[in-house]
This record gives structure tokens, sequence and C-alpha cells, in this order.
């Protein structure tokens, strides 16, 4: 029988169809959610407030997807294979099309656009102020997804905007925590996995510099 | 004139209870069987429930009304469960038979009257309401019931008795939320004596023109239609009279969010969020919320009170 790591090696390196397979897989996946959204408004099976139901299901897609985003890198570093990169893009744009979908949401259904009431939200309750900050964090980032973006940037630079990412999650994990009227229990759960996959990368970073090798 | 004195043993309890449970389970399961089935004709329509007589009041609104599947579907009741969906998925096991309502404190004649006295109290009427939560969104409800004035008056409060607590029944057996302190089990609100007397406090034990669903506060609970919905108690057990103002369940939560008042009061923000507008629920946008929920005829009772300060 073959040991763990053995097993895992045989997925080091897919060949470039099989990646593309994944990824459309991956791609489908991601669509299920705002899919199944737009058949609950057709059938109207969203419950008495749909709204209500379709503010909570986008903003949970979107917190969902950044920490998944933010498990590539570290799933990569466990397993060994360095594919697992080439998903991240994608799996950060959708955290952005839920945040767009979600922010649509509000500004529509919520505030039906008045900009002033808009304005004076996001001043003044700060849980819309760090869902927002959020939003606009994750704006520069969605726009330099784009390889040629890489490349006009320059590897590092395009890296250290990316790290945004880290408060992206912090803030969007606040932002449900402050909303909630009592049950906190949701916004723990994504605070504490939040709080793993930042503790792992602050770890490496210290054993890296401790040990002098990087990872 | 005929007076009649309530019995000492209230009628729901000559059936001994063992008995009286056993024969509900069994209608229980028989009723859901059939509902069942009716269940896939009328989605929304399954629960048991008897039909109230009613005498027609002057409490009526244009509003459209919330359908019933939404009323009996989106509730806020924290003993069965967090979401809105599960009062309605729990909340049947809870017995409501026999069922007993102790009335005391500073009052000339406390008293523990039965569900079956309460409903005969006073002619019941339907009640159209709006119920504005706090969360913002809001309903249109045909309450069925009668008002707390009249239950008031038979226990002759006294001259020192300013306000009056309500208690949520608390049972272990039904209400699984019990075992997690995420508010000060039991559940109890409170309203001054003047606000319980109003014309407009009911006391309800049905909605769309029968006895009211578990969920939704079976077999009788408080509805106070200026005030946000957490101030009607539900399942209540207990109506105590007292001089000083009660502790209240989500005030104990929360002091700063959640006052003793909490009138409907659109330039009163929650400190988290605006109570400018809500959701009527069944609408895509929002509409601005009234003042005291549209029901202006409360406003004398706050003369002179910075509601800002009472919020």
């Amino acid at each position: 029988m073959k040991s763990l790591p053995d097993q895992l090696r045989r997925f080091r390196s897919p060949t470039p169809r099989r990646i593309s397979l994944i990824k459309a897989v991956i791609f489908l996946l991601c669509l299920i959610p705002v899919g199944h959204m737009a058949w609950g408004i057709y059938t109207d099976n969203l419950g008495a407030n749909p709204v209500e139901y379709i503010t909570r299901d986008t903003g949970d897609w979107v917190l969902r997807l950044l920490l998944i985003t933010l498990t590539v890198t570290p799933l990569r570093k466990l397993t060994g294979w360095p594919w697992l990169v080439r998903l991240r893009r994608m799996l950060g744009l959708f955290a952005f099309f839920y945040v767009v979908l979600h922010l649509i949401t509000y500004l529509w259904l919520d505030q039906s656009f008045d900009w002033h009431a808009i304005l004076k939200d996001i001043v003044k309750r700060p849980f819309i102020t760090v869902g927002f900050a959020g939003f606009v964090l994750m704006t520069p980032l969605a726009l330099t997804s784009a390889n040629a973006m890489i490349r006009l940037l320059g590897g590092k630079r395009w890296q250290a905007l990316h790290r945004a990412i880290y408060a992206i999650g912090t803030l969007g994990v606040v932002h449900y925590w402050w909303l909630v009227k009592r049950d906190i229990r949701e916004p723990l759960m994504y605070a504490a996995i939040l709080a793993v996959l930042l503790g792992v990368r602050l770890w490496w970073k210290l054993s890296e510099r401790r040990t002098g090798i990087t990872t | 004139m005929l007076i009649r004195k309530p019995s000492d043993i209230v009628p729901s309890e000559i059936t001994p209870r063992t008995l009286y449970e056993s024969r509900r389970d069994f209608l229980g399961t028989a009723g859901k069987l059939a509902l069942a089935g009716a269940g896939l004709i009328l989605p929304g329509l399954a629960y048991s429930a008897n039909k109230l007589t009613t005498v027609p009041s002057a409490y009526k609104l244009a509003d459209k009304l919330t359908p019933l599947k939404d009323v009996t579907h989106y509730n806020n009741y924290y003993e069965f469960g967090l979401d809105k969906d599960e009062p309605a998925e729990v909340a049947g096991k809870m017995k409501t038979r026999p069922w007993t309502v102790v009335i005391d404190g500073l009052c000339a004649k406390p008293q523990t009257i039965g569900i079956e006295d309460l409903l005969k109290i006073a002619p019941l009427e339907e009640r159209i309401y709006r119920m504005r939560c706090v969360e913002g969104w809001s309903m249109v409800i045909p309450w069925v019931g009668f008002p707390l004035a009249t239950l008031l008056k038979r226990v002759e409060p006294l001259g020192s008795a300013k306000f009056v607590e309500f208690t949520t029944v608390a049972d272990k057996a039904s209400m699984p939320l019990l075992n997690h302190a995420v508010l000060d089990w039991p559940y109890t609100e409170g309203l001054r004596l003047d606000e319980a007397q109003h014309p407009l406090t009911l006391m309800a034990v049905g909605l769309y023109g029968e006895e009211l669903p578990n969920q939704n506060g079976a077999p009788i609970r408080l509805v106070v239609p200026w005030k946000y919905g957490f101030k009607g108690a539900k399942s209540i057990v207990h109506i105590r009279l007292t001089d000083t103002m009660p502790g209240t369940a989500w005030n104990k939560a929360a002091k700063n969010e959640y006052g003793f008042y909490s009138n409907v009061n659109p330039d009163v923000d929650h400190p988290r969020w605006s109570q400018a507008t809500e959701r009527r629920l069944g609408e895509l946008l929002k509409r601005k919320t009234l003042m005291f929920n549209g029901y202006n005829e409360v406003a004398s009772l706050y003369a002179g009170m910075d509601l800002k300060k009472n919020f």
C-alpha cells in the first residue's frame, strides 16, 4: 500500500486538460448558490422574507468564498500541489461577484438607491462601515486579477496589494459579527476558520524567519 | 345582577393531566396524518386549530393582510429556536392544555384563571393590527382576543400598582433553547399600568379566526401594536402588578439596544441599524416606519416625555 504522501504526489502535476476540467467544475459549483437563489425567486420559494434571504445568502457566500480563497495557499503547501494556485483567481473573483450581488441587494432593495440615506448608513453604522470598507478593498484586487496586471504591477507589488485579502476577510467577519442580534454562533465559526487560516500564515512566516528557509 | 365567582377548580384541571395529554397525543397524531394529506393541497394551512367565534371590532386596517403561512412560519420565539422557521417546526410539542394564568401582585383580587375561562372573559374580537419587529420587518395580522384592561379590571389593581410584568412559560420538555443562556429565561416583559390598560392593548388567543398556533404564542399572548413586536410576551403564565419597573428579557440582554418602552419610533434608531424604514413582508421595497406604528392615539401616554431617552 502506498503512503499518503505518495498518493498525494500522484496529483502533483495534472495535465493542462485536467486542470481545465477542474476549473470548469469549480466554475459551475460557484454558480450553484446564485442559481439556487434565482430559482427560489422564480418559484417564490425563499420564505416569508426573500430579500432578507438573498441578503444573507449572498453575504454568506462572500465569506465562504473568501475563506476558501484563503485556504488555497496553505493547502498548496500541505499537499505540495503547485497547480492549486491556478484556482485562486477564479475563487477570489467569485467572492467579488457575490459581494457585488450583496451590495446591489443593499443599495436597491434595502435603501431604494437613496444615496443620502446610504451615505448616512455607511458613516453611522459600524457594521455597514466595515462591510463597505471590505467591498472597497476588494475592488482593486478584482481589477488587478488579470495576468497582464500582474506583469504591469510587477510580482512583488502585486502580491503586496493582494495581501489586502487578509484585511478583507477580517472586515467581512466583523461585519457579520456586528449585525447579528443575539446568536453569534455562525460569525464565531467564520472567525475561528479565519483565525486558523491567518494564524498558519503567521506561524510559517515566523518559522521562516527563524530558520531562514522559504517554503 | 348575577355575579359569578370563579370556581376554585379550573375546568382544565378536572381531567387528569396524563389522560388529557395522551388523548391529545392521539388526536395530534391522527390530526397530523389527516393534515399531512391536506397539506399537500393547501400548504401553509396545515395546522390543527379550533375556530373561534368573534364579534366585529372597530380595529380594521386598509393594509393588505400578511398571508397566514408567513404569519405562522416567520417567527421570533427564541425558546424554540433562533431561526425564523424553527418555531413552526419545533413548537408543536408544547402542551397548551391544561393552562392557567396566575394574576397577582398589587391587586385586591389575585387569582388563577384557566384558559377556558379566559376565552370567556369578554366577547372575542377580531382586530387587524400592524406588527413592527425591532429587526426592521413588519406584518399585518388579524388577531383574535380581548382587551387586557378587561382582565386587569377583574383583579382590581391597587392604587400603588404602576407596572405590569408578563412571564412566558418555560417548558423544558418542549423548548430546546432553555438549555442555552441566549436570554435570561423565563422570558419576561413589562408595561406601565396605563399602557396595559390602553384599549389597544390586546390579550390575543387567536389569529385568522382560529386558536393561536404554538409558534405564535399559544394559548394566550400579549399584543401591543404601537411597540416593537418583542414587547408582546407569548404563552403567558403569569401576570404580576408591581410598583417598580420590571426587568425585561431583551433589556437585560442589551440595555443600550432595547429599552423598557420600545415604542415604534422612526426617529430613534437602534444603535446598530436605522428604524426609519421597514420591510412589510410581501413587499419588495421598504416603506417608511410610522411614529407609534401609526397608532397616534397613544401619544398622550407619553406627553412631556423625552422619547429619545426613554426609548
